[in-house]
């Protein structure tokens, strides 16, 4: 088999993604997370700490390093955004109703430096319907600030711009017989879904179904995949079922 | 055309009068009954057969290496035979299950076990011998369990099953014989791991137990001597089984194809000699036409049917077709109805499928071993000779056919089976043993290392194994509450509840199948809607058709719905995916693509690679060679130069706006890739810009934009540091990080060694969702605990396995000082077929970077220029 010898990373050309919802213009982050340098708001979505600690209770005993992984990229994230004000949490932050008793008490003295750094706001999920009073930041279960309307689950109405999670999107394209699936971020003018945050969340195909209520026929949607290097946005045309 | 049906294989086995008739004596030991059996079949008891009926008596494990249609497995039944003959109700104090025999094949077990039913029936013997499978029914399988036969045939994965079960010291406890067929063909795998362990405790269940192994010919004997006995003072001695070798058969007539057509430069079509494949196949009664790969098979096949004038009835088989047409082919052998099967692997192991009187090898032999077992196919008449036609599909493979012959005429093997367990089945293992009762760890280790793959384990690793089976074994003890082993108070360990024997039951068994897609055959139209958006399966509900097989599913994500492709033996075009099923109806295409399976290419053996190396730098074995071969090599000679054994060659030389370096290791495509994939890190690193590389089982091409030649002279790259051994330390622990293929691995050792669940109570995984998680697992788990069992379990995988980091590491060692260098004003002879290969295979991994950007710059495209119309 040929292989390719990996370029130099380039000079960042796709490394941050501008992306108009309404009139304001957010930064897509090649770590799947979203910036509004207007307010200096970053948003993260489905975080799904102990997930790992959720299986073991099931017997499958994945490393216990998922919340702390996830916790030092968002650290990374903090540092290089360092004028953020906010971090937003987009629901699904905790796998389950009790993952705040299993996180390990390293990884809670974590979040709570990362707290110390900005105003943190964790918004409800279908994972997380209450979030414990133990992990400090504020709760709500939806977000209005700037025009822009920030929650969970995407809503099946279209008359306001909206930034949400909770469908883990991801696209695959295929190219010189080479199959490659990306979380991304997906979108059209008036609403933009992001990617899973979380260590070992996985990714729903674009092509789903489950998104299809979002777009409407004529606008059709647009697709951003993580690489690397950089956020690329891909054409449609070019994105296949799994 | 011969349509009788060919006797069965245990009566056949002896069918023949014994070589030499005129020293027929009567023995003794053979109780009266017996004698009168051979009489009336008019045989007489092979020497090999009555020493392994000594041997048993002796209570003497013992290794019997013998060649096909020696009478092999009627020696391994005989000793059984003749004791249950005589035991009476006094001796049987548990179950009453005597002997057990293991195959690597249910097939083969069922088959054994209908042949065994003649001379059982024949001489009126009260024995009852069963199989039990996978497809035994769950009521026999739990009757087999109290009330078990006196033989039981079966696999590695139901004794494994079996010995978890709390009723083990019931049921073996009058075992007196296990017989390991085609031991060979176990040994030296992650099953033969499983099977050595469970050896060993049903050693412990039953102290008197004797193994008997029956293998073909093998390189060194003492490694399953080793395997079959269990070794008591590891740390001072090696122990092993007695050996009894049946007298060979008649010396294998083989011959190179020679054609008028020169052999071509590369490739692996072999699409040159198909004629006269194909007038052999209809000189003869049957024949098999081996070749390496699936892919492979579809073509070869697709070729023959092109140019089948006669309309010889050739068949197909391969592992990925459907089992009930797998099973009609071979039924079809045995009674005759075919002319020709054109086959892969599946059909290497013992069952005797028809008379076959000649073995056409289409491609590489790969291995001395390999062939050797092959060619054995053919004829299992121990006194006629086997005949065989070696067929290379290229130059390279010229050197590799003649190679193979000479080892073959030399008798040689090359097959290595010794190897170190894999401490993913231990994991396994471990908890199976705590399914069955509780142990004391102490105990256990001892047990496991008198199994010899296992007799080097550190009593360390074996307690950080221990401490992964039951609670992960994480440095950071988060999971001690969800335990699945716990103290019993008295020192030893059982498991915390039901629970988990019953997800251990689930997941027993060594081997992982990459993600598979059942291809359905479907009328046109008949499928699910494909479209980009499109609900699969929204329009109606599909009725499937016929299975065709199954597919990997890396091949079928490259697909596109109206793309044709060739499968099982038919055109097909692809209607689309639902589920984990590839819908496709019948279609006429010329260009239809092949599936290329993964894993299914051996690399070169060491031993033949060493012959190669040999007879390339002797000029008078040029003699031997086909005249565009030995051509080609003069002209190398001439322009470059022919490396001696114990050196490597390397070429650089530019060619268009490129510079080339060819290597010429001879370490099989494995070990080349890997080797290309650190020599281009460290290319880049020297400034010499490389673009890509390329392998194949003799040499590697890299290519770039630096002038390789010039840098090499002016002194700026070394290539004595270039092929410096310490790249197999940081270079590859880099390139690891992000190789798919250890991922891979990672994901074999994570299901084997239960971290990640195949099956759960009620529901199956489907392979994608493993994929998924299992990267991510891997992720993380390098990243927080680099040093976690698990990873050092996949990283010896993959150093044996898909990476060859062994042999390349042999390969750096052996080469020090004895790298020649050749700088030349373009391509030379030799490396033609290694730069043929670019671009016939798709880009690997690391290019997917650039894919994405690639599609970037396409929207850009869009967006500045307008979309494109159609």
């Amino acid at each position: 088999m040929p292989g390719v010898a990996a370029r130099n990373a380039s000079a960042d050309a796709f490394g941050r993604q501008p992306i108009v919802i309404g009139s304001e213009t957010l930064i897509a982050d090649l770590s799947g997370a979203l910036y509004w340098p207007a307010r200096q708001i970053l948003i993260v979505a489905d975080l799904h700490f102990e997930k790992g600690s959720s299986y073991a209770r099931h017997g499958q005993f994945l490393p216990p390093y998922d919340t702390r992984d996830t916790l030092q990229r968002l650290a990374a994230l903090l540092k290089r955004y360092n004028d953020a004000r906010t971090l937003i949490a987009l629901g699904d932050s905790l796998h389950d109703r009790s993952a705040h008793q299993r996180l390990a008490p390293d990884d809670l003295a974590m979040l709570r430096e990362l707290q110390a750094v900005c105003d943190w706001i964790w918004v409800c999920g279908n994972h997380d319907p209450v979030v414990d009073i133990s992990l400090g930041g504020r709760v709500t279960d939806i977000v209005e600030i700037g025009g822009l309307v920030l929650r969970h689950a995407p809503s099946p109405e279209r008359d306001f711009y909206e930034i949400a999670g909770h469908l883990h999107p991801a696209a695959r394209i295929v190219q010189h017989g080479c199959s490659i699936r990306r979380p991304c971020f997906v979108g059209d003018r008036s609403r933009l879904v992001l990617p899973a945050f979380g260590a070992y969340t996985g990714g729903l195909n674009v092509l789903d179904p489950a998104f299809l209520p979002l777009w409407t026929e004529e606008a059709g949607f647009s697709v951003w995949m993580l690489g690397q290097d950089g956020v690329y946005p891909v054409p449609v045309a070019m994105l296949r079922e799994d | 055309m011969n349509d009788k049906r060919k006797p069965s294989r245990v009566l056949k086995r002896s069918s023949k009068p014994p070589a030499r008739r005129g020293r027929t004596r009567r023995d003794v030991s053979l109780p009266q009954v017996f004698q009168t059996w051979f009489k009336t079949r008019g045989w007489t008891p092979r020497p090999h057969q009555l020493a392994l009926l000594k041997k048993a008596r002796a209570r003497t494990s013992t290794l019997l290496i013998a060649p096909t249609g020696a009478g092999k497995t009627l020696a391994g039944f005989l000793p059984s035979l003749v004791e249950l003959s005589q035991r009476t109700p006094e001796d049987v104090k548990g179950s009453g299950l005597h002997t057990l025999y293991i195959s690597p094949l249910k097939a083969l077990a069922v088959d054994i076990a209908r042949n065994l039913g003649t001379p059982i029936a024949e001489m009126g013997l009260d024995i009852v011998a069963e199989t039990r499978t996978g497809d035994t029914p769950a009521s026999r399988r739990a009757r087999q369990r109290s009330r078990p036969p006196s033989i039981l045939l079966t696999t590695p994965e139901q004794v494994a099953l079996l010995l978890a079960h709390p009723d083990a010291g019931f049921l073996f406890a009058d075992l007196k014989t296990v017989i390991l067929d085609e031991l060979h063909a176990l040994c030296g795998s992650k099953r033969g791991d499983l099977l050595s362990l469970d050896l060993a405790r049903l050693r412990s269940l039953a102290p008197d137990l004797v193994a008997l192994g029956l293998s073909a010919t093998v390189a060194r004997p003492s490694e399953l001597r080793a395997y079959l006995t269990g070794q008591h003072k590891p740390d001072a001695r090696l122990e092993l089984a007695d050996l009894v070798v049946a007298a060979g058969g008649a010396e294998p007539q083989i011959e190179i194809l020679e054609l008028e057509t020169p052999v071509p430069w590369s490739g692996h079509t072999t699409r040159y000699a198909m004629t006269a494949v194909y007038d052999a196949i209809a000189q003869h009664r049957l024949t098999l036409v081996f070749v390496n790969t699936r892919m492979q098979a579809e073509l070869v096949f697709q070729e023959l049917w092109r140019i089948n004038e006669g309309n010889l009835r050739i068949a197909l088989h391969h592992g990925s077709l459907d089992v009930g047409q797998r099973r009609k082919v071979e039924a079809a052998m045995a009674a005759g109805r075919l002319d020709a099967v054109v086959a892969t692997s599946t059909l290497d192991l013992g069952i005797d499928w028809g008379d076959i009187d000649l073995v056409i090898n289409v491609g590489a032999p790969k291995g001395a071993s390999r062939l050797a077992q092959r060619i054995g196919r053919a004829n299992h008449r121990l006194d006629e000779p086997s005949h065989a036609l070696l067929v290379p599909s290229n130059r390279f493979e010229v050197l590799e056919c003649r190679a193979a012959l000479d080892a073959a005429r030399a008798g040689e093997q090359d097959v290595v089976l010794a190897r170190t367990g894999g401490l993913d089945v231990l994991a396994q293992h471990v908890l199976g043993m705590a399914c069955q009762a509780p142990f004391a760890p102490d105990d256990l280790y001892r047990e496991v290392r008198s199994a010899s793959p296992y007799s080097a384990l550190k009593r360390e690793t074996f307690d950080r194994l221990l401490s992964f089976v039951s609670t992960g074994g994480y440095a950071l003890a988060a999971y001690e509450r969800f335990a699945k082993l716990r103290p019993t108070g008295d020192g030893r360990w059982r498991i915390a509840n039901g629970r988990v024997a019953q997800a251990y039951r689930l997941n027993v068994g060594t081997i992982v199948e990459s993600p598979l897609i059942t291809v359905r055959l479907v009328g046109r139209g008949r499928t699910p809607r494909a479209g980009k958006t499109g609900r699969p399966g929204g329009e109606r509900p599909l009725m499937g058709g016929r299975v065709l097989g199954e597919v990997d599913e890396d091949f079928i994500d490259q697909l596109s719905p109206g793309q044709t492709f060739v499968f099982a033996g038919e055109i097909v075009r692809f209607e689309g995916l639902r589920d984990t099923e590839a819908f496709v109806s019948r279609a006429t295409a010329t260009d239809a693509m092949i599936p290329s399976y993964p894993g299914g290419k051996f690399p070169l053996s060491t031993h033949l690679a060493k012959r190669v190396r040999a007879m390339l730098h002797d000029r008078r074995a040029w003699a031997d060679l086909p005249l565009p071969v030995a051509e080609w090599l003069g002209l190398q000679d001439l322009h470059s130069l022919i490396p001696s054994p114990d050196e490597v060659l390397v070429e650089t030389f530019p060619r268009g706006s490129r510079h080339y370096l060819v290597a010429y290791p001879f370490e099989g495509r494995l070990a080349h890739q890997t080797l290309g994939m650190l020599l281009t890190r460290r290319l880049e690193r020297a400034g010499a810009r490389p673009l890509g590389f390329v392998a194949n089982d003799y040499g590697l091409a890299v290519w770039g934009l630096g002038e390789l030649s010039q840098m090499i002279e002016a002194g700026k790259l070394s290539l004595d540091q270039l092929f410096e051994q310490d790249m197999l330390g940081d270079d590859l622990e880099a390139w690891l990080a992000e190789s798919s293929l250890m991922k891979r691995t990672f994901r074999m050792c994570a299901v084997i060694a239960g971290l990640i669940e195949r099956r759960h109570p009620g529901h199956r995984k489907s392979g994608r969702q493993v994929t998924m998680s299992t990267d991510l697992i891997y992720d993380v788990l390098r990243k927080f605990e680099p040093g976690h069992v698990l990873l050092e379990a996949a990283w010896a995988d993959a150093a044996s396995g898909l990476l060859d980091i062994a042999r390349l590491g042999a390969f750096l060692q052996r080469v020090r000082g004895h790298i020649v260098h050749r700088s030349l004003g373009g391509v030379s002879p030799l490396s033609v077929p290694i730069l043929l290969e670019i671009g016939r295979e798709p880009a690997g991994q690391a290019g997917r970077e650039d894919i994405l950007r690639d599609a970037a710059e396409a929207l850009i495209r869009e967006a500045t220029e307008g979309p494109a119309r159609d």
